[in-house]
């Protein structure tokens, strides 16, 4: 009686392949989303997580189906069956799994190229940037071009960030501030330019899914753009010294004009903004 | 060097090597002395590892760093991570089970240098042993075990030295050890067998030796450099004078993303040869095993800078990294699908021994799958040096791992010992450190997506309470050790006996008397060339060849 099996088989899969999908996109693991790369992120997450849950219960639930299924029972002495292997089964379950992973990366690549992971490369080739060209820029993800095209044109605002053990300073060229902690406008795109005084540390800020280590004789770069305003934590990711655990600042995202007034009653230089 | 006659011969050495007990504390060159000296020795650094994790826990208990001081956690951490890797599990998954098993394996009466194995495992005590005491004397290293300069050129420069000393004639260790099994494995073979007869685990072992043989000389090399960097004051990772801390960084994954290799392929070979005894069914798909277990080693050693993904590294080496290193889940997953194949359809004793086995493949497959979820550049910059990748790698290397040496100790002891263990304790330990194990780690991998870095000692109170849950999986974890430290005592002393074969196992290390005598077989060495004969279809199994009086002691073990 081969069909009612091949059918309970196929329901199986039906519900776990279900099941799957609806952990992954209904369990949210993640904290909130608050800049342009998070929903991004959530939705590679999502996919990610939703393959993962179907792999592992699929996987548990065979072992443990085989587990009660198969166990020898008191007084029973003979062999299992002799299958030494299959190779329609081995080729099927080499097949799969190269098809999903080839997926997961050809889909990865996208979600990275759309976080904009793929630009600085070319962004190092052109000539007519900010930075000083002579200098390499080291990793980082998103460019200025990038961002700023995708956000109603809006210049990206250019932030120099040093870390030391154990604090972060934040310094704008354009008014001359130095702050211990990030003030942002709210849907601007954001270029940190980050170099380390002593070991290396690590950028790291949950809410906007982004980390770049901060190494020192290495500048490296990192851009974002906040979408909701509030106070996030900077974290350092980085084993750094003894105080790691401690080193820690805040990114406070403004409304433009709570932006706008920040900087003029800090800056040192006036200086007409864009 | 003295190599090892594979006909019968006259005893090297009689007379001059300790017999008894005595023999464990001695310069011995039997291999199976060599194996269980690794695995004691390599027990001991577990539990001390096992202390200084449980005193992590502790700190991380509270959200304010109360229980140590601060430095003094970063060594703790340091020697923990170091401990666990080069003193437990890369001593215990290669040293231990394959000198005990891979002579048995390939037919001969021991590893092809028996000095410089001897040599290999004395070689560890006093490392571990400086190791440790660098704590007392000077302060231990305090820059992870990952070592990265500038750090660990600017933190307290004698306790990094004896951790760089430390882990070269670790290290060296190491490589003797693999030289001598790939020479074993290819050159100490029986006449008549070939290299596709034999056991997984010798396949396992050959592998993971050519990592061990290719990488860990970088390693050596690197930390080598970076001591004249501590001590000499060049420059050749320190940013101040002119070095790149981030070829440092390649450098170590270089030997380090093999290193989880080095830990875990060992681990599938093992299994490899666990499941089909208590199964009773041959080894599924044996042939792709083996090119999984090759293709893994190639793969293995081209997939270093997923460590890096943050560390400024070009956006065409993130995307190559990522393929390289999600194309590894394909051999892998053959792996599993073929141990899962072969408990389908078997007859599955739910011993100890089986339970640990697949406690080990629940536990690795969650472990693979956040794996290659980490494996994604942009998945991997959210939670790259967060508690997510601790999570993730204790599912690899202790849910992987330490559960596959447990599995492998119920299973081999009775040979080891002629005396079995005690079954009922044996599953009270498995069910207490597979919820342990899981309810320290899997709750990490949302304090890792939320926000809370790794090797910190205080943290932001809203992740207080899943800690403590964490913590609380620990202290099981900590707990289970006890009955297994008693069993495996109390069972040495009066456990019933073994006899030579309870599995009735096909494999050559059981078709001799269980402890085996001085050079293996009284007799001939017998030649197998079907490790995995299980299963006559239709017919009833043929016990003639392996029956004994004590053959059923596998099935009233159920």
């Amino acid at each position: 009686m081969p069909t009612p099996f091949a059918i309970l088989t196929l329901a199986l899969v039906i519900a776990l392949v279900l099941g799957g999908l609806w952990i992954g996109q209904n369990v949210n693991l993640l904290p909130i989303d608050a800049s342009a790369n998070a929903p991004v992120y959530d939705e590679l997450f999502r996919v990610l997580f939703s393959i993962g849950a179907i792999l592992f219960l699929g996987i548990v639930g065979l072992v443990v189906f085989s587990l009660i299924k198969f166990r020898r029972r008191p007084g029973q002495l003979d062999d299992g069956l002799a299958i030494e292997g299959n190779l329609p089964l081995e080729i099927f379950w080499t097949a799969v799994p190269a098809v999903v992973v080839l997926f997961v990366g050809l889909y990865s690549f996208d979600i990275y190229d759309r976080m904009g992971g793929m630009v600085p490369l070319a962004h190092d080739a052109h000539d007519h940037q900010m930075m000083d060209m002579k200098e390499q820029i080291w990793g980082g993800i998103g460019s200025v071009a990038d961002a700023s095209s995708a956000d109603n044109g809006l210049a990206a605002l250019a932030v120099e960030v040093t870390a030391m053990q154990y604090a972060f300073l934040f310094h704008y060229p354009q008014g001359d501030i130095i702050s211990g902690e990030l003030h942002v406008p709210l849907g601007q795109p954001v270029t940190l330019r980050m170099e380390s005084k002593d070991v290396i540390h690590a950028f790291w800020v949950p809410e906007f899914r982004i980390k770049q280590d901060i190494i020192p004789g290495q500048p490296t770069l990192l851009n974002f753009t906040a979408t909701k305003p509030g106070r996030y934590p900077i974290i350092c990711a980085e084993l750094c010294g003894p105080y790691h655990g401690n080193m820690h600042s805040k990114v406070i995202v403004e409304a433009p004009g709570d932006y706008d007034t920040w900087f003029s009653n800090n800056a040192k230089t006036t200086v007409s903004e864009a | 060097m003295t190599v090892a006659i594979s006909p019968p011969s006259k005893k090297q050495s009689d007379g001059l090597q300790p017999t008894g007990w005595l023999r464990y504390f001695s310069f011995s060159l039997d291999h199976k002395v060599i194996g269980l000296q690794y695995l004691v020795c390599g027990f001991i650094f577990y539990l001390i590892g096992g202390v200084l994790g449980g005193a992590i826990r502790i700190e991380l208990a509270s959200p304010i760093a109360d229980f140590m001081a601060r430095d003094v956690y970063n060594q703790v951490l340091t020697l923990h991570g170091t401990v666990m890797i080069f003193l437990w599990i890369v001593p215990v998954v290669n040293g231990a089970f394959g000198n005990y098993l891979i002579p048995f394996y390939v037919g001969a009466r021991d590893m092809a240098f028996p000095r410089l194995n001897a040599v290999a495992f004395w070689m560890i005590p006093p490392a571990g042993l400086l190791l440790i005491s660098s704590y007392f004397i000077t302060g231990a290293a305090q820059s992870g075990w990952t070592a990265y300069p500038p750090l660990s050129i600017t933190t307290p420069a004698a306790g990094q030295i004896i951790w760089i000393l430390s882990v070269l004639l670790l290290g060296g260790s190491s490589i003797f050890g693999g030289i001598n099994f790939i020479a074993t494995i290819l050159k100490l073979r029986q006449p008549g067998l070939k290299l596709m007869q034999l056991p997984m685990y010798c396949w396992a072992m050959l592998g993971t030796s050519i990592l061990v043989v290719l990488s860990t000389p970088v390693l050596a090399g690197t930390l080598v450099l970076l001591s004249f960097d501590i001590v000499a004051h060049t420059g050749f990772f320190n940013p101040s004078l002119g070095g790149n801390a981030v070829v440092y960084q390649h450098l170590f994954w270089f030997y380090s993303h093999p290193a989880v290799y080095i830990m875990v392929l060992p681990a599938f070979g093992l299994v490899s040869e666990i499941l089909p005894v208590h199964c009773r069914k041959p080894l599924f798909g044996y042939t792709s095993m083996v090119y999984s277990i090759m293709t893994i080693v190639i793969l293995g050693l081209v997939v270093w800078a997923h460590h890096m993904f943050t560390s400024g590294t070009p956006p065409w080496m993130r995307l190559f990294f990522t393929i390289a290193t999600s194309f590894i889940a394909v051999p892998t997953g053959i792996k599993f699908f073929n141990w899962l194949a072969t408990l389908w359809g078997g007859r599955i004793s739910l011993n100890s021994a089986v339970l640990f086995s697949c406690g080990f493949i629940i536990n690795f497959v969650l472990g693979g799958i956040t794996g290659v979820a980490l494996a994604q550049v942009p998945f991997d910059i959210h939670v790259h040096d967060t508690y997510f990748v601790v999570a993730h790698f204790h599912y690899i290397v202790y849910g992987g791992s330490v559960f596959v040496i447990f599995a492998s100790i119920y299973h081999w002891y009775p040979k080891f010992t002629g005396r079995m263990l005690n079954e009922s304790l044996g599953r009270f330990h498995f069910l207490i450190t597979f919820i342990g194990f899981n309810l320290c780690f899997a709750p990490q991998h949302w304090l890792g997506l939320n926000g809370m870095p790794r090797r910190v000692a205080e943290y932001d109170p809203q992740f207080t309470l899943i800690n403590q849950i964490s913590s609380v999986g620990a202290l099981l974890m900590a707990i289970s050790t006890l009955p297994f430290l008693w069993n495996v005592v109390q069972s040495a002393l009066s456990g019933p006996i073994a006899g030579d074969n309870p599995w009735r196992a096909l494999t050559p290390e059981w078709l001799t008397s269980s402890p085996p005598p001085v050079e293996n077989w009284s007799g001939k060495a017998p030649l197998v060339t079907e490790p995995y004969g299980y299963g006559v279809p239709g017919e009833q199994l043929n016990l003639e060849k392996t029956s004994n009086s004590d053959s059923d002691l596998g099935s009233k073990s159920q």
